[in-house]
């Protein structure tokens, strides 16, 4: 079976992409590229669906990552929305001054 | 060409989520045409509430399972409907007198209660994980979005931006953690994937471990359990009130029902590994809980904590895994929606017009100027706290008892002793209503809805105390 | 074929991945996501999952990643200065603690996994990852789930609105 990458190496992929996604999350303090590294995630898990698809030879997978890109999309457009408000408020991007309430 | 053969839809068992979700689309049409006064919303959203309990019991012989396996009506799932939609009613309640005087116009947040509903309703039926991660996601958005619909006050939105940026990490998890599980076992239905499991055909079981690991860690996050519950006391305390009080009942059941149908139906095989790390889980969740709020000074971040040390309890009846464990979070969920909507209620009425007055020391002195209300809250922080005869100490009752019958003693001693322990903050409350003067007058907002709300908890936290084989009936 | 192509595509999907959480600018962050997705939809394509790398630069790369720019802009927000990584010397501590614990994770993962025994993709036929094929179990076994996810964009749609609408009423 030369010439093929074993389904190993997909899951390797998203595995690191996902592991870069969550430090995103919890080393930078940017709400957008915060926001931005949750995206990687939800990225990463699309590998492992379509991979584990291939290998199983089966579409439900492709269904799952379809149902996660709209999730992404609706995310998205709420957490923009979220941050838009906020910023009428508080012009800052910047996740160490959301401090009224106690993080 | 060949064509698509058309699916099979089982109008009957989506009858609630039907309903509720053409209700939430009228509500925002007639938003366009209502104007200022937002009562036709409030009564429409509260016909579609009812409609959709009522509908709840349309299916005939239970359980009805339909779309290829992915949707499930049973005792459990009808009860949850009824949960859900009682708690819904509520929260609009409250919220008539509650958003004018905060400053919360938008008629959308009528429709957004009655949309999260409806991802409450498919969630606690759903058995396939697509379905599951959709239904959680739908309760999600819209909360993260009530959470943040005082948009003039600061507060709401960093809770809002905080449930957000932790709520979409945690759905991150969820995720990864069901591709695992797909990949191990190659399918997404629950009852697949036991079946797989009890076969012994998995394509790997470290993947389906691992997969378990980050379930529990996404589930974690969505229902505020330890290490995963930092989120809660910040939101809690930055939602407006009524909306907090709904997040700490419906959405929170509804991920329990979730959390529970996925350990326990569909990977119950594998319980011996992760049965000790969600135990682990669940005595730091009521250890934390209960000593966190013990320290709390603001009543809404009490109850957040106050509500994590409750996700303790009844993990504890996921832990179990047996039927009894089902139906004791479903009545657990029940009266506890009773004590949290009280509670709220109350906190509500002592807002005052320019602030919420959510400090607890403000409460003192209530006993004498306010002997009614002070009387409710004793029987609410009563109940919490689960003494007898009130409903809390039923629902403790019950799973403790499903707990016990699996032999988990130990569990059920240490939860009992955080139980006592969770009497201190609660008896705290009670002690300064009577036993304290109060510092200054306050001007209290006496809605008559409110009050309404809280004679409904009151009769209810009782009812369900001293006769709690009706509703225990119902849930199994 | 598939080897010399995925190797280098993963390895820039990872450099991308870690260029959106290094750079300092939000813009770049972004611009380096757009990359990411990109390499990604080549690396789906690479598993003949046709229909979701097209979704992947239409929705992704396209829509999504528009709306970001589009905030970004609108926030106004240039290089930056004040949030990048040495601004903040009191987190180092944690931040470095992170990074190894994540790592950690990572090389657990990594043995999880190839410890899997899952080598070999099997051969798939030839409709595989097409639109009759994903859009027949689309509508056929996941027909609720795509309901749930109309009811999902609207609450996501009349929530963003409310949000982020200059006035109310």
């Amino acid at each position: 079976m030369d010439g093929f990458v074993p389904l190993n190496h997909y899951l390797l992929l998203s595995a690191t992409l996902f592991v870069i996604g969550v430090l995103g999350v919890l080393l930078r303090r940017n709400v957008i590229v915060v926001f931005m590294s949750i995206e990687i995630m939800l990225n990463a898990v699309n590998i492992s669906l379509i991979a584990f698809d291939h290998y199983l030879n089966n579409s439900d997978g492709q269904v799952f990552s379809f149902m996660v890109m709209c999730v992404a999309a609706a995310e998205v457009s709420v957490g923009l929305a979220i941050i838009i408000s906020m910023f009428r408020n508080k012009p800052t991007v910047n996740l160490d001054e959301f401090n009224i309430l106690k993080w | 060409m060949e064509h698509i053969p058309a699916p099979a839809i089982d109008f009957i068992s989506l009858a609630p989520a039907l309903i509720l979700s053409v209700f939430g689309m009228l509500v925002l049409l007639m938003d366009l045409f209502a104007g200022k006064n937002k009562n036709l919303l409030v009564f429409a959203s509260l016909v579609g509430l009812v409609l959709a309990g009522v509908s709840a019991f349309a299916p005939k012989a239970l359980p009805v399972v339909s779309f290829g396996g992915s949707y499930v009506v049973d005792h459990l799932s009808v009860f949850f409907t009824l949960i859900f939609v009682f708690s819904s009613a509520l929260t609009i309640l409250l919220s008539i007198e509650y958003n004018p005087r905060n400053g919360i116009r938008a008629g959308e947040y009528y429709a957004l209660i009655l949309f999260c509903t409806v991802g409450m309703i498919l969630l606690a039926s759903a058995t396939d994980l697509i379905m599951i991660f959709l239904g959680i996601e739908v309760v999600s958005i819209c909360l993260y979005v009530l959470a943040g619909i005082k948009r003039g006050d600061v507060k709401s939105n960093e809770a809002a931006l905080k449930y957000f940026l932790l709520g979409a990490f945690a759905t991150g998890f969820l995720v990864y953690g069901m591709t695992l599980l797909y990949g191990a076992t190659g399918t997404t239905k629950l009852a697949g994937i036991a079946e797989v499991i009890h076969s012994g055909q998995t394509n790997s079981d470290t993947l389906l471990l691992l997969g378990t690991v980050l379930l529990i860690i996404g589930f974690g996050f969505k229902v505020a359990s330890v290490p995963f519950h930092m989120w809660a006391p910040d939101v809690y305390e930055g939602a407006p009130s009524p909306v907090t009080a709904f997040m700490a009942v419906g959405p929170k059941a509804a991920a329990l029902v979730a959390f529970y149908r996925v350990f326990a139906t569909a990977i119950p095989e594998i319980g011996t590994t992760w049965d000790t790390l969600l135990m682990v889980v669940a005595v730091a969740t009521m250890v934390i809980g209960n000593f966190g709020a013990i320290v709390q000074t603001n009543i809404k971040r009490l109850l957040a904590y106050s509500s994590i040390s409750h996700v303790g309890y009844l993990l504890i009846a996921i832990i179990a895994r047996n039927s009894l464990g089902g139906s004791a979070i479903a009545y657990y969920m029940m009266a506890y929606a009773f004590m949290i909507f009280g509670t709220f209620g109350i906190v509500i009425l002592l807002g005052e017009k320019n602030s919420e007055n959510l400090e607890i020391k403000n409460y003192a002195g209530l006993g004498v100027k306010q002997p009614a209300i002070a009387l409710c809250m004793t029987v609410f922080m009563l109940s919490l706290g689960g003494m007898p005869p009130f409903a809390g100490f039923i629902a403790k009752f019950y799973i403790f008892g499903a707990a016990i019958k699996e032999g988990y003693v130990v569990l059920v001693v240490i939860a009992v002793l955080n139980s006592v322990v969770s009497l201190y903050y609660y008896l705290k409350i009670v002690v300064l209503m009577y036993m304290k003067d109060s510092e200054r007058e306050l001007e209290l907002s006496m809605g008559p809805i409110t009050l309404a709300v809280v004679a409904i908890a009151v009769f209810g936290t009782i009812e369900m105390g001293l006769f709690p084989d009706p509703i225990l009936q119902l849930t199994q | 074929m598939e080897l010399l192509i995925f190797y280098p595509l993963a390895g820039f999907c990872v450099l991308m991945g870690l260029g959106v959480i290094i750079s300092s600018s939000p813009i770049n962050s972004a611009l380096s996501l757009i990359a990411m997705m990109m390499g990604l939809a080549g690396v789906f394509v690479l598993q003949q999952a046709h229909f979701l790398a097209i979704l992947q630069i239409i929705v992704y790369a396209g829509a999504i990643m528009v709306l970001f720019m589009f905030v970004i802009m609108l926030l106004n927000l240039k290089s930056a200065e004040e949030d990048t990584w040495s601004i903040r010397p009191q987190n180092t501590y944690v931040s470095v603690l992170t990074g190894f614990l994540a790592l950690g994770a990572l090389y657990k993962i990594a043995c999880v996994i190839s410890q899997a025994k899952l080598d070999s993709p099997a051969a798939v036929p030839d409709d595989f990852g097409t639109v009759v094929r994903v859009g027949t179990t689309l509508f056929t076994d996941f027909v609720l789930p795509f309901e749930v996810a109309s009811i999902l964009l609207l609450a996501a749609m009349v929530g963003a609105v409310v949000l982020a609408k200059n006035k109310i009423d």
